[in-house]
């Protein structure tokens, strides 16, 4: 009984981890500057990459391999953001402006 | 069961990284192929990881964490060749 309630909570992470990580991957293929390209990169993968990890540790329970995971997260969580500020600030300072609609007249 | 789950998120998280692998090619600038490649390097992490748990080896989650540690220093080596046009 309770494997199956965990078994459930584990489906649970990983379908919002990849719903994220398809976010992210549309966000990258249809916007049109690099910056929004970040915006949706950003959030979307250190979101799913942390959601699959922590349920792949629910799953296998308390142990050495679920203790590797939670680290594996926390970095994920502490470098991702920082790679995205990285590059959107060495661009923005190499001089591309970011991208605006096209107003009529 | 849960295998069958896990080689599902596998094979999704696959077919996404083929639709990164596009702007990583054919994107217009430099930059936006190192988002790409950004992107690209996390799902490999999660890939791994998932196949360790496939093939019961659960070895591959060492390989996931130095994996990580270098996808962060690409990235900011790629930014820093960006903004300086050098290391």
């Amino acid at each position: 009984m309770m494997d199956c309630i965990m078994d459930g909570v584990t489906v649970l992470f990983l379908a919002g981890g990849l719903f994220f990580f398809i976010t992210a991957t549309i966000g990258l293929l249809r916007f049109p500057d690099l910056y929004t390209r970040l915006h949706a990169t950003g959030k979307g993968d250190t979101l799913g990459a942390s959601l699959i990890l922590l349920g792949l540790g629910l799953y296998s329970g308390i142990s050495t391999t679920t203790a590797k995971l939670l680290i594996m997260m926390i970095f994920i969580m502490l470098t991702s953001p920082v790679a995205t500020h990285t590059i959107s600030r060495a661009v923005y300072n190499k001089g591309v402006k970011p991208w605006v609609r096209e107003v009529d007249g | 069961m849960m295998q069958e789950i896990f080689e599902y998120t596998t094979l999704c998280l696959l077919a996404t990284t083929l639709l990164c692998l596009y702007r990583a090619i054919v994107g217009p600038e430099p930059w936006d192929r190192a988002i790409a490649i950004n992107v690209v390097g996390t799902k490999t992490i999660i890939i791994v990881v998932l196949i360790g748990y496939l093939f019961d080896s659960l070895y591959f989650v060492d390989v996931a964490i130095v994996y990580a540690l270098f996808n962060f220093i690409l990235t900011v080596a790629l930014s820093k060749q960006i903004e300086f046009g050098g290391l």
